[in-house]
């Protein structure tokens, strides 16, 4: 006997936008001396010319709390209305239970639907997918999607590589129902021959099964920067095209062009690669944020609706790329100006 | 045709006068990326991205560390074009 499911959908788009970094500034100064390095080579390779660093007493769910109640409240809800929570992150420190349930003991909903996803820095997008999807089929009508990082407890400062790369925030969205679609379908995939190009280890098995070995050293996160350049440049760009077709939309059509903060070569060469005109925003947070992994895309898209408040309510395209390698993109509507 | 010299001599001059601004009239076979055309080692993998493209070719990342000059760039195309 066939199941019972209403086949009904119901149209979907993001609501609002919650942002927070934390107060510390790092300028490129505080970290050149132990990589042998400079503000100018820094700023040449990444466009990164400072970063917010957590405190130590500061976990990533205190991040994600307050960006996590900005989202709720712009949203004209109260926590007790979301129903499901996705959690994007890879610095939570537990395996076991979940960033999102955390968080739900902080937002006083305990009863919400809560996972994690890892899919790095995809995965906001990865988030924003799901959401859409749960709202779509009624599963969920309020989902909160968080993107958050505490990069600097999993970066070796003396990493030449990645010393000057990660940073902390949190970004949180909540997805609801909508009268027309807000969020187009998502373009998404793996490149996973090339899993080892961005890692974050040891494993925790490794530190069980060598006991004492103390060069395992703490696991952080390593990077082969130009492999993962190399991938970013050229795979991405089709993606983002797709994306944008599958919208129904042209790249000069859109209003707005949100990337994952990686580097901002990458976002150069992703707007050459697409042909942007000059009348598409394009969001270059990484310059004063680092790059934040899951939390990039929502402190971005935070930063250029206050940067650019006429592009409330406007197209913009999303997309996140990071270890996995995975990748998945979509447009969406943005938030409308907060009620 | 295999590719010739010139004409993957011209396409790489197109290719890093695109990515890195610089003066064709400086870009000859001895001239070294890093030191005298300021290419750096991601405008590198730029610059490798669209000669693969370009040319049919596949540079793999070894052989890119190893592409000190643009002559080492231009025979490395020419050995491995079709």
């Amino acid at each position: 006997m066939a199941l019972k499911f209403d086949q009904t959908t119901q149209n979907a788009r993001i609501l609002s936008v919650g942002a927070y970094r934390p107060p510390r500034v790092v300028p490129n100064s505080e970290i050149v001396d132990r990589i042998d390095s400079t503000d100018e080579w820094i700023q040449q390779r990444t466009g990164i010319q400072s970063r917010h660093f957590a405190s130590a007493d500061q976990s990533l769910i205190d991040m994600a709390t307050i960006a996590a109640e900005i989202a709720i409240k712009r949203a004209g809800i109260t926590a007790d209305q979301i129903d499901s929570v996705i959690f994007a992150t890879i610095s939570y420190p537990y395996q076991a239970p979940s960033a999102a349930t955390e968080l739900l003991v902080r937002l006083g909903n305990t009863k919400a639907a809560a996972f994690d996803i890892s899919a790095a820095c995809a995965g906001f997008c990865y988030g924003v997918a799901l959401a859409n999807d749960m709202v779509r089929s009624r599963t969920s009508k309020y989902v909160l999607v968080i993107g958050g990082e505490k990069l600097s407890d999993f970066t070796d400062p003396d990493d030449r590589a990645t010393a000057f790369i990660f940073a902390d925030g949190a970004g949180a969205v909540v997805i609801g129902p909508s009268d027309e679609v807000g969020i187009g379908q998502t373009i998404w995939g793996a490149s996973a021959e090339s899993r080892e190009a961005i890692v974050l280890e040891p494993s925790y098995l490794e530190y069980k099964n060598n006991p004492g070995k103390l060069d395992l050293g703490w696991p952080n996160i390593s990077q082969q920067g130009q492999a993962v350049f190399r991938w970013a440049v050229y795979e991405i760009a089709p993606v983002a095209l797709k994306a944008i077709e599958a919208a129904g939309l042209t790249p000069d059509t859109l209003a707005a062009f949100i990337p994952h903060q990686a580097n901002e070569r990458i976002i150069d060469s992703l707007a050459k690669s697409m042909k942007l005109p000059d009348s598409v925003a394009i969001a270059r947070d990484i310059r004063t944020t680092g790059n934040t992994s899951a939390a990039s895309i929502p402190l971005a898209m935070d930063a250029l609706l206050i940067e650019r408040p006429d592009l409330h309510g406007k197209s913009a395209l999303l997309i996140g790329f990071g270890a996995g390698l995975v990748y998945a993109g979509q447009v969406v509507e943005l938030p409308p100006k907060a009620l | 045709m295999a590719l010739s010299q010139d004409v993957v001599l011209a396409g790489i001059k197109e290719i890093v006068v695109e990515v890195a601004g610089i003066d064709a009239g400086l870009i000859a076979m001895d001239k070294k990326f890093t030191d005298d055309l300021d290419v750096d080692s991601l405008s590198m993998v730029e610059v490798v991205v669209a000669a693969e493209e370009k040319f049919g070719v596949k540079i793999p990342d070894d052989e890119v560390t190893k592409m000190a000059t643009v002559g080492d760039a231009v025979n490395f195309i020419v050995a491995n074009g079709k």
